[in-house]
Parts: structure tokens; sequence; C-alpha cells
């Protein structure tokens, strides 16, 4: 069994993901191997692209594919089409006419 | 004298709408002048004189509508039991309570829970029988205003804001036909106020009373989404804010679940559903267009640039006419699906 090389208490071998991990029983100090590093880095890339999954069995749009992007807004359909620094919202004159008339 | 910047208004009708609001020697207090409607407040009644072209025989209808105790409070009732009376003139006049509205300087303060309860118990509540009602109920007017405002566009003194109205045309030609008027809608038994906005609302009795709906003259059978599509278009445009629209669709579909109505109607059941849009979507942007070219319309008319929310729902339209011909393109050429990145 490995010695913690800082305070010499042992260490117990822990398997991550496929990666094995030396963590010692007294400082909790954790010992990686060659490459045990990178192995790590790139489940971890793995789990950021699948995740978070969405609530519930299935994700619609919180708005039409034609929307303008809110600031700040949650998600507000596929956008892509070039209209991303639109503005945020107006309290103006123009909206609150609009906001009262046919 | 200045002149006036807007039609001045017609002594004689004012007199004759102070007099049906109440007092008989025909003072009363303007508080709407428009193309479409004047209406002249006494007290505690309004009378109000409908559009010059309004349809009288289903105008009369829907005022009774409004009357039936199935709405009650949900739609205004008007002061009397009759429905709509002949000005002098020609045109049709009707008189309802007068209720305090929404203040236009304090859209932070809109009630939007409450706008949103209102039309799912507008939209889920039983139809009138058909027998208390001099005619037959008739369709929402929506889809044929959206035509009118493009009429208006077209018929506006061309020549300026000409990019903006090929933004507009585009955006058009790619709605279903229904949303043009020119079909039936899919879905045409449920009853819609067909112009939804905040000016639509009061509170009755004033100041404080619960809200109610007023303005029944496009009132009608018809797809339930237009009412939510002018709420929709502000918001998709990014005039709206997503909290507000929030507010306005969760207080909507709530009401509906609760109402337990969606059964009725596969429309209702969508909005109630978890993809809401699929059933916004062809509403929302006919009143994207509707507003646009009232815009292009107008500052045609007044020979003004266009206003923030005039340019927001412009370029609302130019994006829906890029993503709906490419759309079209492809059905035609029958090219696959785009790929996600």
């Amino acid at each position: 069994m490995m010695q913690c090389p800082k305070c010499g208490a042992p260490m117990q071998t822990y398997n991550r993901s496929g990666v094995q991990i030396e963590q010692c029983s007294n400082c909790r100090g954790i010992f990686l191997d060659y490459g045990e590093l990178e192995s790590l880095t790139r489940l971890e890339a793995q789990w950021m692209q699948s995740a978070p999954p969405p609530p519930g069995p299935q994700s619609y749009p919180a708005g039409p594919a034609w929307g303008a992007a809110h600031h700040g807004s949650h998600g507000h359909g596929p956008h892509g089409h070039g209209h991303k620094g639109h503005h945020g919202h107006h309290d103006h004159r123009g909206f609150g006419r609009m906001l009262f008339s046919s | 004298m200045p002149l006036p910047d807007r039609p001045a208004g017609d002594p004689a009708l004012h007199r004759a709408l102070a007099v049906l609001a109440g007092d008989p020697a025909g003072n009363g207090e303007v508080v709407a002048e428009r193309a479409d409607a004047t209406v002249v407040r006494v007290g505690d009644r309004v009378a109000k004189a409908h559009a010059p072209d309004a349809e009288a025989a289903p105008l009369d209808v829907r005022v009774r509508v409004a009357a039936a105790a199935t709405y009650r409070g949900v739609l205004l009732p008007p002061a009397s039991s009759s429905g709509t009376v002949p000005l002098p003139g020609g045109r049709a006049g009707s008189v309802w309570p007068y209720g305090a509205p929404v203040d236009p300087d304090d859209a932070a303060a809109a009630p939007w829970e409450a706008a949103g309860e209102l039309l799912a118990r507008l939209h889920t509540a039983p139809l009138p029988p058909l027998a208390q009602l001099p005619g037959p109920l008739p369709p929402m007017r929506g889809p044929a205003k959206a035509l009118r405002a493009l009429t208006r566009m077209r018929t506006a003194p061309p020549g300026a804001h000409a990019a903006a109205a090929d933004a507009v045309e585009r955006a058009w030609a790619v709605l279903p036909p229904w949303c043009r008027d020119e079909e039936r809608p899919p879905e045409a038994r449920i009853l819609c106020h067909g112009d939804f906005h905040l000016g639509q609302l009061v509170r009755h009795p004033p100041p404080d009373g619960p809200w109610h709906l007023i303005d029944v003259d496009d009132l009608g059978l018809g797809d339930p989404a237009w009412d939510l599509a002018r709420p929709a278009c502000w918001y998709a445009a990014g005039l709206l804010p997503p909290t507000a629209w929030d507010r306005f669709f969760a207080a909507y579909a709530r009401t509906l679940r609760t109402a337990g109505a969606p059964r009725a109607s596969s429309t209702l059941r969508g909005l109630a559903g978890p993809d809401p849009w699929r059933y916004l979507d062809a509403p929302a942007r006919a009143l994207t267009v509707q507003s646009a070219a009232l815009g292009v319309a107008k500052a045609r008319t007044e020979g003004r640039s266009l206003d923030e929310a005039e340019e927001a729902c412009v370029a609302a339209c130019a994006r829906i006419a890029d993503l709906f011909e490419r759309t079209e393109r492809a059905g035609r050429t029958e090219l696959p699906a785009p790929q996600a990145p």
C-alpha cells in the first residue's frame, strides 16, 4: 500500500469513472498517476457537453424561432439569424402607445 | 388658429352620445376619439359610437353577448339590457358603465395575471344560449383586422419606408391563409375577444373593483390563440420583458387547466400543454405583421419616421420572412432538415 508523500499515512485507492485515484486516509490529499489528470479533464468536458438535462421529458422553446434576443432571459428558441445584438426592453413612448392600441 | 392634428370630433355626435349616457342637456366628456370609435362619459356611464362601417346585426349580437350571464365577471356588461341603438347619422351606439382603465404611464403596473385569467375564463365559459341572442355568434374579427392593416399600408402615400413595407409584405405572404382572412380558421368554436391589448381592461366598479374586459366590437368565434397573440408578438419582438409575458401566459394556462376545459378544444389543450408556441406562432406572426403594417401606414401618412416599437415589429417581420421563406424553399426542393451545429 502507498504511503502519503505529505504526512506518511496509508493511502487508499478509489476508482472514479475508470481513473485510479489514491487518497490519503489522514490528510485527504489526492495522488494522480501520469495521465490521470488529463483523463479527469476529458471526462469533465464530456459531462459538460451532455449535461445538464432539460427539465421534464422534453424541452420546448420558450418563444418562436424568429423572436428577438432578450437580455438576461431564459432560452428563447433557436436563434442564429444574426439579430443577437438586439437591445433589451423598451419602456419608451412608442411601446407604451402600442400596448394600449389596436 | 392651430390646426388639429386629427379630424375634429363631431359636436352633434358628442351631444347625442352624452344624451345616451344620461345627460338630457347633451354635455359629456369625450374620453376617446378614434376613426373607429367615439366614447363620451357622463358620470358613471359612457356611451360609445361604434365604427361607421360596423355591420349592425353582428355588432348587436356582440353587445348582447357581453350581457350574457355566462360571462359575468369577465366581460363588462352593457348598462342597458338592450343591444345597440341607432344614433343620429346612422352609426350604432351602446351604453356601458364607466370603468377605471390601466394607467398608460405605468406599464409596469399592468395587470398581466388578471388579463391572462380573464382571457382563459372567456375561452372556457359555456357559450350563451343562442335562443337569447338575436342572431348567430359572428366570427372573431382578428384576421379581418390584420388584412385591414395591410390594406391601410398599401393605400398609404407610397415612397417612404420602402424596405420596411417590403419586410411586412414578405412576412404577410408566408402566413397561413386563415391568418390573412382568406379561409376559415381551423378552430372556430371558441368565443374570443378579438382585439386584446392593455386598453381593453377596466376596473369595475372604479377605482379598485375587479378587472373586466371591454370593447366587444371584434368579439366572436375563432382561434383562442389570437387573443394571446398581441402580448406574444410584443414578447417575441423584444418589446415585452420575459417576466411580464410569463406572468400573463402562466396565469392563462393555469386558469385553463383549472377550468378543465381544454377537453373542449385541441387549441386550448395545446395552449395548456408543454408546447404552447406551436399554437401561438402563427397568430403572433399575424399580429407582428399587423402592428408593423399599421406603423408603416401611420408613419407614411404623418410623414414621420418609425418609432422604436414599430421598428422592432418591422425587424421581426424581416426575421419571419427570412426563416419561413427558407423553410418553404427547403420544403419545395425536399432538402433534408438542416443539421443542428
